[in-house]
């Protein structure tokens, strides 16, 4: 009689894996890690008295594959933790630490200046009608470090568009608030409060200016810019405004904090520039967040040069810096 | 047994009366800095940019103990402890120490210098020559080279009365290294302004005693 013993290693059918999720196993490893790292960000925040992640409110939006690239993004842990914002300290750690005393909601964005529509706009009035989406944006810092990020949004042009600029709008001034009981920065003086930035009117109709309301598909932590910032992934990080209060639209090139801070070293474009090193350092290659090495040679425009370089033809980027 | 106790502590006051323990353990409060630093390392908890982590800390520890090592001839002078400067050499090659692993992170993380190869040789001369903040650092890094090079006896014996005018160079890289910190600051200052005012009294105290030092000569010479 032949006889076969069921051996440990004999395992039924239903067992194995299918190939469609074997051959999507790093996706799935993706994820999961994704979740529970978002989880132990969770958990290391409200220890530590911050907004807790579960708290944060989620987001419907789809995702602009279009607009978005493919490089891995970094961890939500990586980036609700290294963190300039220096309305709650100068330190990378500072805002993770200390930002939980924002309260950003209710929120109101003042629109003035040469539009045919200003006003006072709650938070509702400005993203409940738009389409939110979710774009993986580089994002690259005038440190020379740099990462890459989902952000959620929508096209700051939608927004302008709907206040409807005057022939006399040239520029846009955006204003970050102030209040130096929630932002214990604001009572130092090692910047100029209001934090304040601009872009050209043209820069800001850009279609992939974003004014961003989310992060990996949930609301904006404050650390991060709560509860609406500007993202604009062709330039320096600090271009990209936090926590935004005000939008005017103007006849002249509003003054930038950074710019009337250090003139020499952070200028009103601030585009991403290899070829133009920050007097005290090389901008020819970046640290992506995370590594060890200063490795990762930095692309004209961010890499965004397709999209954006027409927008400067003719300018001397060497001194339009 | 209590006699056994108090002749123990006897013999622990007295051995730390004797300085016996003091070399040593400054040698451990030297050491411990890096120990701790690697240890971050081993478990991760360097922070989301390690290496920014790596420079700062490397950095702020060789101008803590220079500034360190400059502070033992004031304490031998205003307390009149002369045991002090027992440390004063390996202070400074501790500080020299932290210099050169601060600058080899930069050669090796920022300019890729693990290998011929891949070193960015012309980014490091333009950073030499152009960035102030890379010079004054270089400038702070070659003084506490040649210091701790003829840092032995043999050379303070070589070197005769040139040796203490060379080592007095140990104040211009000092100086540099306050303002590698200062210029490398984007906007707040407030910490590399701690070590500036401690160099600030240490300068002040040394011109103190050049002053009394010329004016209790002068009276000697009218006196004679």
């Amino acid at each position: 009689m032949l006889t076969r013993t069921k051996k440990p290693w004999d395992l039924p059918y239903s067992d194995v894996t299918p190939e469609r999720v074997y051959q999507n196993r790093r996706e799935f490893l993706r994820v999961a890690g994704i979740g529970s790292l978002g989880l132990a960000a969770g958990s290391i925040l409200s220890a530590c008295e911050a907004t807790p992640a579960a708290a944060q409110g989620t987001l419907t939006y789809t995702r602009n594959a279009a607009l978005s690239v493919s490089d891995e993004p970094n961890t939500w842990e990586q980036l609700t933790t290294y963190n300039n914002y220096y309305e709650f300290g100068t330190g990378k750690s500072d805002p993770a630490a200390n930002a939980h005393t924002l309260t950003p909601k209710p929120w109101t964005v003042k629109i003035d200046g040469e539009v045919a529509k200003p006003g006072d706009y709650s938070y509702d009035d400005l993203v409940k009608p738009e389409a939110l989406e979710e774009r993986v944006y580089r994002f690259r810092c005038v440190e020379a470090w740099s990462a890459v990020i989902p952000w959620v949004g929508f096209p700051l042009a939608n927004l302008l568009k709907r206040v409807e600029p005057t022939s006399k709008a040239k520029y846009v001034a955006f204003q970050t608030l102030l209040r130096p009981s929630e932002m214990p920065g604001q009572r130092t003086s090692v910047l100029e409060w209001p934090y304040l930035e601009g872009l050209r009117l043209d820069e800001a109709m850009h279609p992939l200016a974003l004014m961003t309301v989310g992060l990996y598909g949930k609301e904006l932590p404050n650390q991060n810019g709560a509860p609406i910032r500007l993202i604009v992934p062709w330039k320096y990080g600090f271009k990209s405004i936090k926590s935004i209060v005000r939008i005017s639209l103007v006849e002249k090139q509003p003054p930038t904090a950074w710019n009337t801070a250090t003139p020499s070293e952070y200028g009103f474009y601030s585009n991403v520039n290899p070829t133009v090193d920050h007097p005290r350092w090389s901008q020819a290659r970046e640290r992506p967040l995370g590594g060890f090495l200063k490795n990762k040679p930095t692309l004209m425009f961010n890499g965004y040069g397709d999209q954006v370089a027409s927008l400067y033809a003719g300018m001397d980027l060497r001194k339009y810096y | 047994m209590a006699a056994r106790l108090w002749r123990g502590l006897g013999t622990v006051l007295a051995a730390i009366a004797n300085w016996r323990f003091f070399k040593p353990v400054v040698f451990v409060a030297c050491l411990a800095p890096g120990v701790l630093l690697l240890w971050d390392v081993y478990e991760g908890d360097l922070g989301v940019d390690p290496v920014k982590t790596l420079l700062h800390e490397t950095g702020e520890t060789a101008l803590a103990i220079l500034l360190l090592s400059l502070t033992v001839t004031p304490i031998r002078r205003l307390f009149r402890v002369t045991k002090v400067q027992l440390v004063r050499r390996m202070l400074g090659l501790w500080a020299f120490f932290y210099a050169l692993v601060h600058l080899s992170m930069y050669l090796v993380f920022d300019q890729l210098c693990y290998s011929l190869a891949t070193c960015d040789f012309e980014t490091i001369w333009k950073d030499i020559l152009l960035r102030r903040f890379i010079f004054v650092g270089q400038l702070a890094f070659v003084i506490l080279l040649a210091l701790a090079l003829t840092s032995t006896k043999g050379w303070q014996r070589r070197l005769g009365r040139n040796w203490t005018r060379l080592h007095r160079l140990v104040y211009v890289a000092a100086g540099a290294g306050v303002v590698h910190f200062i210029w490398i600051q984007k906007a707040d200052i407030s910490e590399p302004l701690k070590w500036a005012c401690w160099l600030l009294v240490l300068l002040a105290i040394r011109a103190g005693y050049a002053i009394r030092g010329r004016l209790a000569r002068s009276r000697a010479a009218v006196t004679a």
